[in-house]
């Protein structure tokens, strides 16, 4: 048997495209776990049932990968020499310093029990849930640019300088949310540890 | 037919079953040509409790006949094992106040339970339940069961897998898949008669709660999410009216019943009853006699939906969660299948409904749709049952220990299994040789608010300054949920030894060891098996002489002869209480030989007699 391709995309046989038709994707999944899952191979021989673990975990690891716009994003950039852990700063974009600036301040008030800074708390919840949302339609654009620079030519990496900026300002506005929604709904640990 | 004519493909695809291995209750069932089905006992019964007891002659009996010593010898008999499956003894405190677990004060690691004078851990009191079904299956089918699905509750954790995995070897089955219950279910539903579909399985039993979202197209079953409490079962709902029961009666009675064993277990029963009863009508009497008193008690349903209400609300905040996780509305679940014995309660079918805003499936006998789906999963395995396919996710995040006492996600919960993770660490002194990992599972922050697995030890590595060891660990969750740890050295490409150190599960060595003594139990009890056979041919043949030296044939040896036969005679009697079988044996063929002679003679005035016509004897 030929070795597992380890890539995704390979695994797959997709292009290495940014753009993945998610019903395309979850067709090819099923296909694959048709043919790889452990179950599948039951009364095979200690080694194939090895290699189909070994394929399953690179197949599942790789839908999980793939279906998501934003890790999907992230492992080719990675795998393309745009590492994103190492870009993975605490600087501030500067275009939202001011409002980080007076974002820390609220939360600083409701967490010395000041319920007045909550409603603007909230707004500003709303207000970088639309900057996130803002980040994820330029993703896409660049996605496609990206996608047809490659059609063009395959060893292309134009775009993805740009996609990096946008993921991390994504990564950053990610944080600020979860400040956000952690400081309007204090984590009650609900549930003890399982087991 | 010749027990050496073994077709090894024959022998390979030697019967795979699947068994529930339930908290109250344990089935097992097998797929054939029509479809799954339950295997019954030799006496019909469907259903094996998950009792074991210790019976006074040093064996582990389990199902009925451990039902029924519950009563008389509560102290050495166990029941809901299935809770302390993969636990510390610290993890249990506020289970032994609620049953009569007798846990040994010694137990450090994996509780260790006492029966009597033995101790036991839980997965050897499981291995008695599935070597009971096993055997059930055996006598059935007529065939050699070594093979078999077993089912989990989907939210059980990494050590309470293992654990069950480690029953299933003790018991002589090799585990070929852990099957998550509420999965298992939808596979026995037959709902993948519709091509496309979202579906809840929402299954309450006897001590575990699991809800699961999957997703059917063409066969295929992918899991979205599953959610569960392995805490909460119909045992709570018992445990909370027989206290309520125990109260009162000490009032009416002016006697505490609770330090009574016995007494305790003949009103949980009661309970039990009336519980069970109250599904079916809107009144029932909890009636109670006991060493010549009566306790009697009118209940209603109104009532026991009062008192069960916080129970059954308790397992709707895991629905929830599930449906997030799953990013899915009520309204979007297609169908909701009901597993589980509590799902009987009229209650906990009006708070489904009313959840999911629509009605559950309840064609099933919601006590062996796991069972049947297991044998369905078996069927998968063993390649019989080819449209079918279970696809499964992990049902807590794993992670490892980092600085400060963090847990860092490596697998994320609801993850499609198998799945895995590779980190890489390095050492933080010149010529640190070894790295300890530790590996949790949970959804919190802290170390200390998650579920500790397992330390593993990457040992022997090279020496070299600190920080230059590059170590790629590899965890890697298979299609049973169970965590498998490798590592290499990222430089080299050189395998690195690891070795497991569970947190609350046996070892591989401690397993091997209970397998060995397991079968040097058997070959005790087949040495003692062989001496008492050899007894009962002792007396036989012994029985034959003393005949024989009553009869005219006697008299006809000589005199040296009959010296022979008594000497043999008296060498078979002086080896007769002996424990070898063979020394028994061997003074048989001596007795034997020396009464050739004897039986020759017998034989003639047989024949002579028969010839005069007359009758000898």
């Amino acid at each position: 048997m030929p070795p597992l391709p380890r890539d995704y995309y390979g695994f797959f046989g997709f292009d290495r495209k940014l753009a993945i038709d998610s019903a395309a994707l979850q067709k090819r999944f099923y296909e694959l776990s048709r043919q790889w899952h452990p179950d599948r191979f039951g009364r095979k021989s200690a080694e194939e049932q090895e290699m189909a673990l070994e394929a399953t975990s690179i197949l599942n690891d790789g839908y999980r990968t793939l279906k998501d716009p934003v890790k999907r994003a992230e492992y080719l950039l990675t795998q393309d020499g745009f590492p994103i852990a190492e870009q993975r700063g605490k600087d501030v974009p500067p275009e939202l310093l001011e409002e980080v600036f007076e974002l820390n301040m609220m939360l600083e008030e409701v967490k010395s029990g000041d319920e007045s800074a909550r409603p603007q708390l909230e707004q500003s919840r709303q207000h970088f849930l639309g900057l996130r949302e803002g980040v994820d339609r330029e993703l896409l654009r660049e996605f496609q640019r990206h996608d047809e620079s490659v059609e063009a030519s395959p060893t292309s990496k134009q775009a993805l300088q740009e996609i990096r900026g946008l993921l991390n300002r994504r990564r950053y506005i990610e944080n600020l949310i979860r400040d956000v929604e952690r400081a309007l709904n204090p984590v009650t640990p609900s549930r003890p540890a399982p087991g | 037919m010749s027990t050496f004519q073994i077709d090894f493909g024959e022998a390979r695809r030697s019967k795979v079953v699947g068994i529930d291995l339930g908290t109250t209750n344990s089935l097992v069932a097998y797929m054939d040509l029509t479809g799954p089905e339950i295997i019954a006992d030799s006496e019909g019964r469907r259903i094996v409790p998950s009792v074991v007891s210790l019976t006074t002659d040093g064996n582990l009996v389990a199902g009925e006949p451990a039902r029924e010593l519950l009563l008389t010898s509560p102290e050495r008999t166990v029941y809901s094992v299935k809770r302390l499956m993969g636990k510390g003894a610290d993890d249990v405190k506020d289970e032994v106040k609620l049953f009569p677990f007798r846990i040994d004060p010694e137990s450090t690691g994996v509780i260790k339970l006492k029966l009597g004078d033995r101790t036991l851990t839980p997965p050897e009191i499981s291995a008695a339940v599935l070597k009971q079904l096993k055997e059930n299956a055996e006598t059935a089918l007529d065939a050699v069961v070594e093979q078999a699905v077993i089912t989990v509750p989907a939210y059980f954790n990494d050590a309470q897998r293992q654990a069950t995995k480690d029953a299933g070897r003790l018991a002589g089955l090799e585990v070929l898949r852990l099957v998550n219950e509420p999965t298992a279910a939808s596979l026995a539903y037959g709902l993948d008669k519709r091509q496309d579909g979202v579906i809840a399985v929402y299954d309450f039993g006897g001590g575990t709660f699991d809800i699961s979202i999957l997703r059917l197209h063409d066969g295929i079953f992918e899991v979205l999410a599953t959610n569960g409490d392995t805490h909460l079962g119909g045992d709570d709902i018992d445990n909370l009216l027989l206290r309520i029961a125990l109260e009162d009666l000490a009032s009416e009675w002016k006697t505490d019943l609770s330090t009574d064993a016995e007494g305790v277990q003949r009103l949980r029963r009661a309970v039990i009853r009336a519980k069970e009863e109250l599904s079916f009508v809107p009144e029932t009497k909890l009636a109670f006699d006991y060493k010549g008193q009566h306790y009697q008690r009118a209940l209603d349903r109104a009532i026991f939906e009062r008192l069960i209400a916080p129970i059954v609300e308790r397992t709707l905040e895991p629905c929830r969660a599930c449906l997030k996780d799953a990013a899915h509305t009520p309204e979007q679940i297609d169908e909701v299948v009901m597993v589980g014995g509590s799902t009987r309660i009229p209650l906990v079918r009006a708070a489904v409904e009313r959840l999911f805003k629509s009605k559950p499936h309840t064609e099933l006998n919601p006590d062996e749709v796991v069972a049947l789906g297991a044998a369905v999963q078996a069927g998968i395995l063993s390649g019989d049952v080819e449209d079918k396919l279970l696809l499964d996710v992990t049902p807590l995040s794993l992670g490892i220990e980092t600085m400060g006492g963090v847990v860092s996600k490596l697998i994320h919960r609801n993850s499609t299994i198998p799945a895995s993770a590779t980190e890489q660490f390095t050492t933080a002194v010149d010529g640190q040789r070894n790295v300890l990992i530790h590996v949790l599972q949970g959804e919190r922050e802290l170390v200390k608010d998650c579920r500790s697995l397992a330390r593993f030890d990457l040992k022997e590595i090279a020496p070299m300054p600190a920080g230059f060891a590059r170590i790629d660990v590899r965890l890697l969750i298979d299609a049973n949920g169970i965590l498998n740890v490798t590592a290499r050295d990222a430089r080299t490409g050189k395998e690195q030894s690891v070795e497991v150190k569970p947190s609350y599960g046996l070892t591989e060595d401690q397993v091997e060891a209970m397998i060995r003594e397991s079968i040097e139990k058997g070959e005790e009890d087949l040495r003692e098996r062989q001496v008492r056979e050899a007894r009962v041919e002792a007396d036989n043949i012994l029985a034959a002489t003393e005949k024989a030296q009553r009869s005219d044939a006697w008299n006809d040896l000589s005199e040296p002869e009959r010296q022979d036969v008594e000497s043999a005679k008296r060498g078979l009697i002086a080896a007769y209480h002996g424990s070898d079988h063979r020394v028994i044996n061997e003074k048989l063929e001596a007795l034997n030989q020396a009464t050739h002679t004897l039986a020759e003679n017998m034989m003639n005035t047989a024949v002579r007699g028969a010839l005069r016509g007359t009758k000898i004897d």
